[in-house]
């Protein structure tokens, strides 16, 4: 049996994980639950070696795990099904199912023809011929079929524990019900599998027992038998956070930003408008659209239908740069990969999208540039020894707050932050909170995309809800509660009423 | 990326953790130089001039200075340019055709056209068509810029032999201007490295004091987050290669007055290898966003001093190639240590 005991992870001095005890039983499906950012991945990636644990122990079979290491992690017998597969594109499924087993006999010769073979008999014994064809190439799956690959790869030999990463979020229904069957059989062998899902159907037709963890923490263990829907929903939000927020103005009546009917790849029939001074909550599932939908307001991704107007003039959008000098700002989720420069100092960072207006022949205007950053990043409270200094020697909240100035900078009409405090601490947050604030009384437009339930209530004047590319519903802060948002959030996934 | 955690899951690479605790190799791994490149050039220079000053005091001749200035002069134009590409994150290994291609042309049109101007305006022209020919096959055509400035090594290489028929063309020997460049001098430094000088220091202002140079670094840190900032991508990387086609005219033009005549191929091939050299010892990293003009210049210097000492030496010609060799892969070593490169899977 798995026995995780006292496990704490902090990130940069943020806690992802306090203090977690639980046990997963051979034959039995522990369903793991909470919200996005409860410290269910960090849990899946410490049992997966990716991840090395602050404090605690995980013990498989009263052995102790060694810690920190994939290989010794898959030699004990733990298999962890990720949420992203990754499959080579240019080789058979064949092949990127028995990858780093290839040889199938025959010393190091290489047998494409018993390499097949196998793969359907593997494939067969799983329950999974007929969805995925051994021969096909990586790169002509379905997000499906890749998900399945992954699957069938955990399963070359039978795993100890199978802990399983929101496995169905890709999956059509047929598809779903043979993992289901799979997983029902894993069990009934005498595996430990760990399932993490948002879809409540789903944990209540697999599950044995239920855990729920909340801002790291477990917050609660029940038998599946003996709880309610509505009671895990409960287990998942309730935290406060409150004292942190201030609102402290009422927005205009002008409309700055307006979205007509928007729809990408990824979402479709987006509507909405944001006024001057008013704070819109974008909410929804990791995976709901929210991020690409802010992209494609900033030009990034190619709108399919519909516009995008800012005070009333629809906006042509080729690229960023016409969001831009529309007046609209972008604080991407992926900081380090998408906002900054890392080897270049907060100045350059900072003054990156003002560059234009600092110039004068094309000479920056170095005199002007540090007083422009010098006196927002002070504003902002940036934590750097000088603003010369590298962004990559910041801490994550100084980070994300020089990504702040460098649209503070701009004095954009609209400021979509996406996730903006995601591996900021708790200090940080509130600075950051703080200054959204500010920005809103003083007329910005600002939709902020947030993960954190307690964030975009806090937050907002008005929370729009989305689910798979789609507004599922909006409410005002002062109808907005937890349960209310995450109902809407998860609605095809909630069964009863809640 | 995705390889890599690909590996790391399926179990052929080494585990960063354990990476870190182990042995010598990790110990290496962590050791980090305490000055910047620029210092570690100068001390390697300093150590290099001492060595061959104290064996062959003729070196510090204003003669032998001279020489070393002159030969570097051609290269470290193309060093120059070529460190603008790298700071994108680019690379354009077909400028040594485009100064062959240059030269021709300058030593031609200044033939049938019976004067220098004509000749000198049309090399920079020239260059900055072939420029503008590689930024709009790696933008538009989507090629990596090693693969597509590869093809237009050959194929500019090809259009100066066919025009040229192969051979040297023309000749400016005559001609005052071309003297001038040659051989003359500007308050008794000759006009060749008055010629880089001027480039190197054009190309350093336009590094650090303008946008556009900030937009460059921006560019090869993190394209994604320079787009996100309003940063028009696509004119940028074609302007750095037309740039680097024209800064290569120049180059042409120095070896047609050098040599007397337009030059097809001799006396520009290995140029676009020298001129990578120098910029990686210069400290350029080559997934862009670093180095640096004065950087680059110091390489050159180096560079040079090696050369000129061991001729002056005595040193078999062959053994200067292991040297030079051996001090790239020192200094780039180097390097990495300093930026504290990840440590598993293969370097970008």
């Amino acid at each position: 049996m798995l026995r995780l005991r006292g496990l704490s992870k902090s990130f940069a001095g943020l806690p992802a994980l306090r203090d977690v005890s639980i046990d997963c039983n051979p034959g039995e499906v522990l369903a793991l639950m909470g919200e996005n950012g409860a410290g269910k991945s960090t849990l899946l990636k410490i049992l997966a070696g990716e991840h090395v644990p602050d404090s605690g122990t995980v013990e498989l079979d009263n052995e102790p795990l060694p810690l920190g290491s994939p290989t010794k992690a898959r030699r004990a017998g733990i298999r962890i099904i990720s949420q992203e597969p990754e499959i080579i594109r240019d080789v058979s499924v064949a092949e990127n199912i028995f990858v780093g087993n290839v040889s199938t006999g025959g010393g190091r010769r290489f047998d494409r023809k018993r390499l097949t073979a196998a793969a359907h008999e593997h494939l067969r014994r799983l329950g999974l011929d007929g969805l995925l064809q051994p021969e096909a190439r990586g790169q002509d799956l379905s997000p499906a079929q890749r998900q399945l690959v992954e699957i069938a790869r955990a399963l070359v030999d039978t795993p100890k524990v199978l802990a399983l990463d929101e496995p169905t979020s890709s999956l059509t229904d047929r598809e779903a019900d043979a993992l289901f069957t799979l997983v029902r059989q894993l069990r009934d062998s005498g595996v430990a599998v760990i399932y993490v899902s948002h879809r409540m159907a789903e944990i209540f037709q697999l599950a044995d027992r239920i855990a729920v963890l909340r801002d790291g923490a477990l917050v609660g263990e029940r038998s599946t038998a003996a709880t309610a829907e509505h009671e895990v929903v409960r287990l998942m939000v309730g935290r406060d956070l409150s004292g942190m927020f201030v609102r402290e103005h009422a927005a205009d009546e002008r409309v700055v930003l307006t979205l007509e009917d928007v729809t990408t790849d990824d979402v479709s029939g987006i509507s909405l408008q944001v006024r001057a001074g008013e704070v819109v909550g974008l909410a929804g599932l990791v995976g709901a659209g929210r991020s690409e939908l802010a992209r494609a307001v900033f030009g990034d991704v190619p709108l399919r239908a519909g516009r995008v107007l800012v005070d009333g003039q629809p906006i042509e959008l080729r690229s960023p740069r016409d969001a831009i000098n529309a007046g609209i700002g972008l604080a991407p989720e992926e900081r380090k990969a998408d906002a900054l420069l890392l080897e270049r100092s907060v100045r350059d960072n900072a003054s990156l999208a003002v560059l234009d207006r600092l110039s004068r022949f094309r000479f920056v205007r170095r005199g002007a540039e540090r007083e422009l950053v010098e006196g927002l990043a002070t504003r902002l409270r940036v934590r750097t020894p000088s603003i010369e200094h590298e962004v990559r020697k910041l801490s994550g909240g100084n980070q994300q707050k020089t990504v702040l100035v460098r649209w503070l900078a701009r004095k954009p009409k609209v400021l979509i932050l996406d996730e903006p405090t995601r591996g900021v601490d708790v200090g940080a947050k509130a600075e950051i909170y703080a200054t959204i604030d500010a920005l809103a009384a003083e007329g910005v437009a600002v939709l902020v995309v947030s993960s954190e339930l307690p964030e975009v209530l806090g937050l907002s004047d008005r929370i729009v809800v989305m689910q798979n590319g789609r507004i599922t519903g909006e409410l005002t802060r002062g109808e907005a509660t937890e349960e209310r948002v995450l109902a809407l959030a998860m609605a095809d996934h909630l069964t009863g009423a809640s | 990326m995705t390889q890599t955690q690909n590996d790391q899951r399926l179990d052929h690479a080494a585990e960063p953790g354990a990476v870190s605790t182990n042995g010598a190799a990790a110990r290496f791994a962590r050791l980090r130089v305490p000055f910047n490149q620029n210092t570690s050039l100068l001390i390697a220079l300093a150590v290099l001039v001492t060595i061959i000053g104290v064996q062959a005091p003729e070196f510090f001749g204003s003669a032998n200075l001279r020489t070393i200035g002159t030969t570097i002069a051609i290269a470290g134009v193309l060093a120059v340019a070529q460190t603008i590409v790298i700071i994108i994150g680019g690379l354009d290994i077909s400028v040594g055709s485009i100064t062959g291609l240059t030269s021709v042309t300058c030593a031609m049109v200044f033939t049938s056209a019976g004067g220098p101007f004509p000749g000198l305006l049309s090399a920079l022209a020239a260059g900055l068509a072939c420029g503008l020919v590689n930024g709009l096959i790696i933008v538009y055509g989507r090629v990596n810029p090693v693969i597509a400035t590869l093809a237009t090594l050959a194929a500019y290489k090809g259009i100066a032999q066919l025009i040229s028929d192969g051979r040297a063309q023309g000749y400016v020997g005559a001609d005052p201007i071309f003297i001038f460049i040659a051989r003359g001098s500007i308050a008794g430094i000759p006009t060749l490295i008055w010629v880089f000088a001027l480039i190197a220091v054009a190309a350093h202002v336009l590094l650090k004091y303008t946008d556009i140079g900030r937009n460059l670094y921006a560019i090869g840190g993190n394209d994604k987050a320079a787009r996100l900032a309003g940063v028009n991508l696509n004119r940028y990387i074609i302007a750095a290669y037309c740039l680097t086609g024209a800064v290569a005219g120049f180059a042409g033009i120095l070896l047609t007055a050098k040599t007397g005549s337009g030059q097809p191929v001799s006396g520009s091939e290995g140029l676009e290898l020298y001129s990578i050299t120098a910029a990686a010892l210069g400290g350029c990293a080559m997934q862009g966003g670093r180095g640096t003009i004065p950087g680059t210049v110091l390489a050159l210097v180096l560079l040079g001093v090696l050369e000129n000492g061991l001729n002056i030496l005595g040193v078999n010609s062959f053994w200067q190639n292991v040297a030079k060799g051996t001090l790239l892969v020192a200094a780039v070593v180097i390097q990495q240590r300093r930026s504290g490169e990840r440590r598993i899977g293969l370097p970008r």
